[in-house]
């Protein structure tokens, strides 16, 4: 399996589109994966889902409007060079 | 006044007359007999305050060929234009980076590099595992033979991609492309495997002070034994190849959980909290020989077309 950096790239935009598009009332309240869930156990150390959600939550945050650009900008340029 | 051509040695830099107290830790230069010997040093000269002067003598040493003033001082300008450059381009990679940081990890020498690569290929009579600290820093790689460091990993990535390339070369199957091919796939390989990690030890709130450099350099010292897979296969076939390969396996596995060992798994000693984390450290195990485990299969996977 021959990679290149430009794989690399196309993987991470692939990864962090998938993430985003995760709604949150409409899928992940219906499986248990809301934002009223995670914070369960308090004391010293959150369990793993709770640092999932928190993964998730924090990630479709932050990258919301940077993934709109590199969408943008992806879509132009495999529409002028395919 | 000095030459300029005596201060351009960039292999072994040495400590200044009067450097800070953390630089001098990390750039005493402890291979040469007499340490006291170089009293003016150099940095490379990318780095530090004895830039510009080094820049001026070698500005003012040249100039004595120039009798034209004019040409001295386009040279005068020009070096502090440089400068000015050199100075804006540190700012900005210290804003992602911090550069000292990564200047713990290349404070190695000859002595450290024997040693390591010695526990890397037969890690079963090392002793002593712990990372040493001192006054709450970790020791340099310099005094602790523990400690990781990224001199070799990135000595044995370039050497594993000449090597893929000599490998190809003997079988007629060369092209330039595929240095770059196999230079980019490694790279990627190494990319995914510090994100999994990294990943991994953020989901279970693993409290270690591995950073990412520190991961960085645990996966690359698989580069290492890929090497010396790749040369027993070249010179003695595909039986060399897999003996090889089974041996700096066992190795490498033995070297990453044992090393891995003492930062992720909690100390036995703390036997407060040892009630309600058995699955917790049951995951940190499944982490630490999952990462072992992946290091044989990564090697065969890049290494295996190389050998036919």
């Amino acid at each position: 399996m021959a990679f290149t950096l430009y794989t690399l790239i196309q993987t991470a935009i692939l990864c962090t589109n998938a993430i985003a598009v995760l709604h949150e009332e409409r899928f992940l309240s219906k499986i248990g994966w809301g934002v009223d869930q995670g914070v369960g156990g308090f004391g010293d150390d959150p369990g793993v889902k709770a640092q999932i959600l928190n993964l998730i939550r924090s990630v479709r945050t932050v990258m919301r409007v940077p993934l709109i650009i590199v969408n943008s900008a992806c879509i132009i340029l495999l529409l002028l060079f395919g | 006044m000095d030459l300029p051509h005596q201060g351009y040695r960039a292999t072994k830099p040495r400590a200044r007359a009067a450097p800070s107290a953390g630089d001098s830790v990390l750039f005493d230069d402890t291979s040469s007999a007499a340490p006291g010997m170089n009293s003016q040093g150099f940095y490379t000269p990318a780095y530090n305050m004895a830039g510009p002067s080094n820049d001026m003598q070698g500005g003012t040493g040249v100039n004595n060929l120039f009798a034209d003033p004019m040409a001295s001082a386009a040279m005068m300008y020009g070096s502090s234009l440089a400068n000015q450059g050199k100075d804006m381009v540190n700012k900005e990679i210290n804003r992602f980076m911090s550069v000292n940081k990564l200047k713990y990890f290349f404070a190695v020498d000859t002595r450290y590099v024997l040693k390591k690569l010695m526990i890397l290929m037969f890690p079963y009579t090392h002793q002593d595992w712990e990372v040493r600290y001192h006054r709450d820093t970790p020791l340099t790689p310099r005094q602790d033979v523990n400690a990781p460091d990224l001199y070799i990993p990135t000595m044995a990535f370039i050497t594993y991609i000449l090597l893929a390339g000599m490998a190809l070369g003997i079988q007629k199957r060369f092209s330039p492309e595929v240095l770059g091919l196999c230079a980019s796939t490694a790279l990627v390989w190494i990319i995914i495997e510090v994100l999994v990690m990294l990943l991994s030890l953020y989901l279970l709130t693993v409290h270690s002070d591995l950073s990412t450099f520190d991961l960085i350099a645990y996966s690359g010292y698989k580069y290492v034994g890929m090497i010396f897979t790749v040369l027993c296969g070249l010179m003695f076939g595909s039986d060399g190849y897999y003996v090889a390969l089974a041996w700096s396996s066992c190795a490498l596995m033995f070297f990453i959980v044992r090393s891995l060992k003492m930062k992720i798994l909690p100390s036995i000693s703390s036997d407060s909290m040892g009630m309600g984390s058995n699955s917790k450290h049951q995951l940190r195990l499944y982490i630490t020989v999952a990462t072992a485990v992946f290091q044989p299969i990564i090697i065969y996977w890049l290494t295996s077309h190389l050998v036919r």
